[in-house]
């Protein structure tokens, strides 16, 4: 169901971050809604993934502030932010089906002493079906197609039923076709809850962000709501590298 | 043949043979997923030193072997957790130290001419009841840590940045998984002896890893052709009068090259 009222549900104030004395991050402020699509988007080596690491509590916190839910973050926090993390192409000969990689998201009051719960178990492949994976379940994760393992991690991510989904470039291993339905469940999913996506792909900003990021060191937000109006004066012919200059401009 | 089976010794091997296989089925299964091949090996040549300890202070070689491979291994995940650049140069550092620890320990000893070709190549057919005592009580305990920790254990070797985030402690079970490894280490040397360890812990390993869709069953698939090679390979060494370990790994070794034809071939 979707709220016609819109809760904050990330905010990030002069936020810095520095690995060893060089500056990644610098002065980052962003707010994200309960109903958002934002794109955050920036160069290789902008901050993108260190930013990620940040909300997630996996980086420590070094200048500014963290809140989810205006609660202070930095601490691990699955039950409110699902994680898909960027390389899903790691030890693929891992010998993991695709449903204990789904169980993998359960926190740990959900989980029973050992072994796996009747509950676990359904409310995974209830998850697996709303990916579209159900038939998969019991297939090695390795013997998927990478936009299929790309679909079982969003399901594992869902399972402490988060608020937030939290995708770091979910498509960068996937072909065309992989790419959009990952990109249709997104939209799907948005319905309910506030999806994050880091992505190299502008196309992606323009057809399914409703808000999107810049970082390259520096943070640039745009609600694209405005932007879209304009481009569609403009005709249908959109040149990406204007584009990118543009989202890459600095409002403040 | 049959008669052979009468004689304690013979149901001492094969006792101690499967049990090291089962063992080595699930703890190889482990350092195979978690890319640790090479930090066991590490493990199993450091594992050397505590021999020379032993016989040089005069206590238990078991006990030495024990107390110095489970310390390695605590080196070993105390480097590994805090320094990720130079892993591999470590490793290789504590496998080589531990060895020359070893060697001049025994030169040192006076008198003692130990049997090296024992402990480099396994001497199964001296397997005794407290031999079997350790190794039983080790596999109860393995049993034990798989049963109540298999899914930490599973969300850490498939994804430890993952598991970190939904609150396991990574690395508490990182250094368990490298301490039973250690054990492992110390029993499949009385086995095989410390040059063919690798092999037992890896070419059952393989065969099992394309044969199981869960971990679970690569476990177990990995414990039983291992006990089946070592129980062939016991054969071999007591027909022909060779040496065990050696006959285990090449029957092990001659397994895997018909699985791997066969699976071409399909």
């Amino acid at each position: 169901m979707q709220t016609k009222f819109s809760v904050r549900v990330l905010e990030i104030t002069n936020l810095s971050f520095a690995y060893d004395k060089e500056y990644v991050l610098e002065n980052i402020n962003l707010s994200v809604d309960n109903q958002d699509f934002l794109v955050l988007i920036g160069p290789n080596g902008g901050g993108k993934s260190t930013l990620v690491k940040l909300i997630l509590g996996l980086n420590p916190i070094q200048k500014g502030s963290i809140k989810i839910f205006d609660k202070p973050s930095g601490r691990k926090n699955l039950s409110l932010i699902g994680y898909v993390p960027q390389n899903t192409n790691i030890n693929t000969n891992f010998p993991i089906k695709a449903i204990e990689v789904v169980m993998m998201g359960h926190t740990s009051h959900q989980r029973a002493l050992f072994g796996y719960k009747k509950e676990e178990v359904a409310h995974a492949m209830y998850l697996l079906k709303q990916v579209g994976m159900e038939e998969f379940a019991q297939k090695k994760i390795g013997s998927l197609s990478g936009g299929q393992r790309q679909r079982v991690m969003i399901a594992r991510a869902l399972c402490a039923n988060p608020k937030v989904l939290l995708l770091d470039e979910p498509t960068s291993s996937i072909d065309a076709d992989g790419q959009k339905q990952i990109y249709e469940l997104l939209r799907e999913l948005n319905k309910k809850i506030t999806v994050i996506v880091v992505s190299h792909d502008l196309s992606v900003v323009l057809e399914y962000a409703t808000k999107v990021a810049h970082i390259n060191k520096k943070l640039a937000f745009h609600d694209l709501s405005s932007i879209k109006k304009e481009l569609d004066i403009q005709g249908n012919h959109i040149c990406e590298v204007e584009l990118l200059q543009m989202l890459g401009k600095c409002k403040c | 043949m049959l008669e052979a089976l009468s004689y304690e010794f013979i149901q001492n091997a094969i006792i101690a043979g499967i049990l090291v296989s089962l063992i080595s089925g699930i703890i190889g299964s482990l350092i195979v997923v978690n890319r640790m091949v090479f930090l066991a090996g590490g493990i199993a040549h450091a594992a050397y030193g505590g021999i020379g300890i032993a016989i040089f202070s005069g206590f238990s070689i078991f006990l030495g072997t024990t107390l110095f491979a489970v310390a390695a291994a605590l080196i070993m995940a105390f480097v590994t957790l805090k320094q990720r650049e130079n892993i591999d140069t470590f490793i290789g550092l504590i496998w080589a130290v531990g060895m020359a620890i070893g060697i001049i320990l025994v030169d040192l000893t006076p008198g003692y001419n130990v049997d090296l070709m024992s402990y480099l190549f396994g001497s199964i057919l001296a397997v005794n009841r407290e031999d079997l005592y350790f190794m039983g009580s080790l596999f109860v305990l393995i049993l034990f840590v798989m049963t109540f920790w298999y899914r930490d254990i599973l969300a850490v070797s498939y994804d430890s940045e993952y598991a970190s985030l939904s609150g396991i402690n990574v690395k508490f079970f990182y250094t368990l998984i490298l301490i039973l490894s250690a054990l492992t280490v110390v029993i499949a040397i009385k086995v095989v002896g410390l040059i063919l360890v690798i092999a037992l812990l890896t070419i059952p390993i393989y065969i099992a890893q394309n044969l199981s869709s869960s971990l679970y069953s690569m476990m177990l698939i990995s414990g039983i052709t291992a006990s089946l090679f070592t129980i062939m390979g016991l054969w071999l060494s007591y027909s022909f009068d060779l040496t065990s370990g050696a006959c285990i790994i090449l029957v092990a070794a001659l397994w895997l090259m018909i699985f791997m034809i066969v699976q071409k071939i399909k």
